[in-house]
């Protein structure tokens, strides 16, 4: 047995990338290559006293309040509407289109009519989250049911179960990881739709702190914001991730046994 | 047709969308008690045949009565074994084997006191909390055969059950085969494509033309099994003449 050396662990290398990532950052911050681009170690400074003052915090209440009201509307709705187009061929014919046009086209571009009709209130940023991560939530649900493993429903049918027993006990437990997928795509679709309407729409939250400390020229502080959402997404995204894997490993869900 | 015919197919034919024609006009008496084999090369709608006579898929014309009643779709006296074992990969071997009486609504110490009875008897006693994922193929297979059991049918319809198992575990799952189904006095339909386990597991089998499917004769084996041994019938007479007989036949559709 050949004992595993340090240089062959995953999280060595994991960690030599990082290093070498932010000392680039800090080389090209020290250059400077532009007078609006701190190095790391500045950047970092403004991130831990923007965490300290209390600002960091404030402006992440106000900008996840939409960001979770959106996913859990796309959730319910868009799970429930992913799914009722697996079932029924006529729900399927009638709205498939549609989401293929929408998963295709650029959701973003839609975002300055959505402020024009809702204004600038919760309501606009919590519709900017969702049409951008609705259509892969309903596309994967969709995808999800109907991928179910033919020859299990032919089982089902053999041992004289309902079609309301195909559906409970067949088709949304072999689904339920791709459901699942579904709504981890959803959610980074959400973190773009939320960064862009506090952007676009009205600076507040995180949006407000890149657009404030941009306009003062305080670059280190709007660069502190900008890492801090990247990875709050990455951190949250890969979160999912593992609980997904946790969830429905991938030797137990139906997908992998097709064919 | 023989009186104690328990499934009786009559001017069966099956054509597909697209008009691909599996089987063309077969009637059938299948004796009640006794293992039945279906045996054809690819493309004669052995399967298809199979899947009719279990009500998954309807035929094009003619009908199939099994005890007396003709058949419309699945049925309680009927019970599936599955060539790709169709077991839900998310739950155990306990409530694989049990998922049939799950599916009539028995209750849940019941219908798993049923199943453990039946994972003894294929030989799987150690498995029940077993995932498919962790059961080699044969395994898999005794758990799809438990589960067709557990529902207690009269007929145990086999798509080439042996298909994906090698060829070791396939001898010895015949042989367990022969053993616990004479034993129950089941009917069973089996389809397969080996001839040797057709001569080796038949009362009779019956022969079918490939494309479209028709009946090209039915073979009675006689082969006197109580109390010899697996090489001993493999080394009888009526065994050795049945797999030549059946090869004289097939090889012309080769």
């Amino acid at each position: 047995m050949e004992r595993q050396s340090w240089i062959a662990k995953p999280l060595f290398w994991q960690l030599v990338s990082f290093a070498l990532f932010f000392g680039f950052w800090e080389l090209a911050g020290r250059w400077p290559i532009s007078f609006a681009f701190p190095p790391f170690s500045k950047t970092l400074v403004a991130l831990l006293s923007m965490i300290a003052d209390g600002s960091l915090g404030k402006a992440y209440l106000l900008t996840l309040q939409p960001l979770i009201i959106g996913i859990v509307l796309c959730s319910i709705a868009g799970i429930g509407f992913g799914i009722g187009m697996g079932l029924s061929r006529a729900i399927e014919w009638f709205s498939l289109p549609i989401f293929i046009v929408l998963q295709a086209a650029p959701m973003a571009a839609l975002i300055p009519l959505i402020t024009y009709i809702y204004g600038i209130g919760i309501t606009a940023k919590v519709l900017a989250v969702v049409v951008l991560a609705a259509p892969v939530i309903v596309m994967n649900s969709y995808k999800g049911i109907r991928n179910t493993n033919p020859s299990l429903i032919q089982m089902c049918r053999a041992f004289l179960g309902t079609r309301r027993q195909q559906v409970v006990k067949i088709i949304l437990p072999h689904a339920a990881a791709l459901i699942f997928a579904g709504l981890r795509l959803g959610l980074a679709m959400g973190f773009i739709g939320i960064v862009i309407a506090e952007l676009l729409i009205t600076p507040t939250g995180i949006g407000d702190l890149i657009t404030y400390n941009s306009s003062v020229a305080d670059y280190p502080r709007m660069f502190a914001a900008i890492a801090s959402i990247v990875l709050v997404a990455a951190l949250a995204i890969q979160g999912l991730e593992r609980l997904e894997r946790k969830l429905f490993p991938p030797e137990m869900r139906g997908s992998e046994n097709v064919g | 047709m023989s009186a104690d015919a328990i499934v009786q197919v009559k001017d069966v034919g099956k054509i597909y969308d697209g008009g691909v024609e599996a089987l063309a006009s077969i009637s059938l008496a299948l004796p009640q008690g006794k293992l039945s084999t279906l045996l054809g090369p690819s493309g004669c709608g052995k399967t298809s045949l199979l899947k009719i006579i279990a009500g998954l898929i309807p035929p094009s014309r003619g009908e199939i009565w099994v005890k007396g009643t003709k058949v419309e779709g699945p049925g309680p006296e009927r019970a599936f074994v599955f060539q790709d074992f169709a077991l839900l990969p998310w739950a155990n071997v306990l409530r694989n084997v049990a998922f049939g009486l799950e599916l009539r609504g028995l209750p849940k110490p019941e219908r798993d006191a049923i199943a453990r009875k039946h994972i003894g008897e294929v030989g799987l006693a150690s498995f029940e909390s077993s995932y498919p994922h962790q059961l080699s193929g044969g395994m898999r297979q005794r758990v799809g055969l438990a589960r067709a059991l557990a529902v207690d049918a009269d007929i145990i319809l086999m798509d080439e059950p042996f298909s994906s198992v090698d060829e070791q575990t396939r001898r010895k799952f015949q042989e367990e085969l022969l053993v616990l189904l004479r034993h129950k006095r089941k009917t069973v339909i089996f389809v397969t494509h080996s001839i040797e386990e057709a001569a080796y597991l038949s009362d009779q089998i019956v022969l079918l033309s490939p494309r479209p499917g028709t009946l090209s004769k039915i073979v009675e084996p006689n082969i006197h099994r109580e109390g010899r041994s697996p090489d001993e019938i493999r080394r009888d007479k009526n065994y050795l003449d049945a797999v030549d007989e059946i090869w004289q036949i097939l090889k012309h559709y080769v």
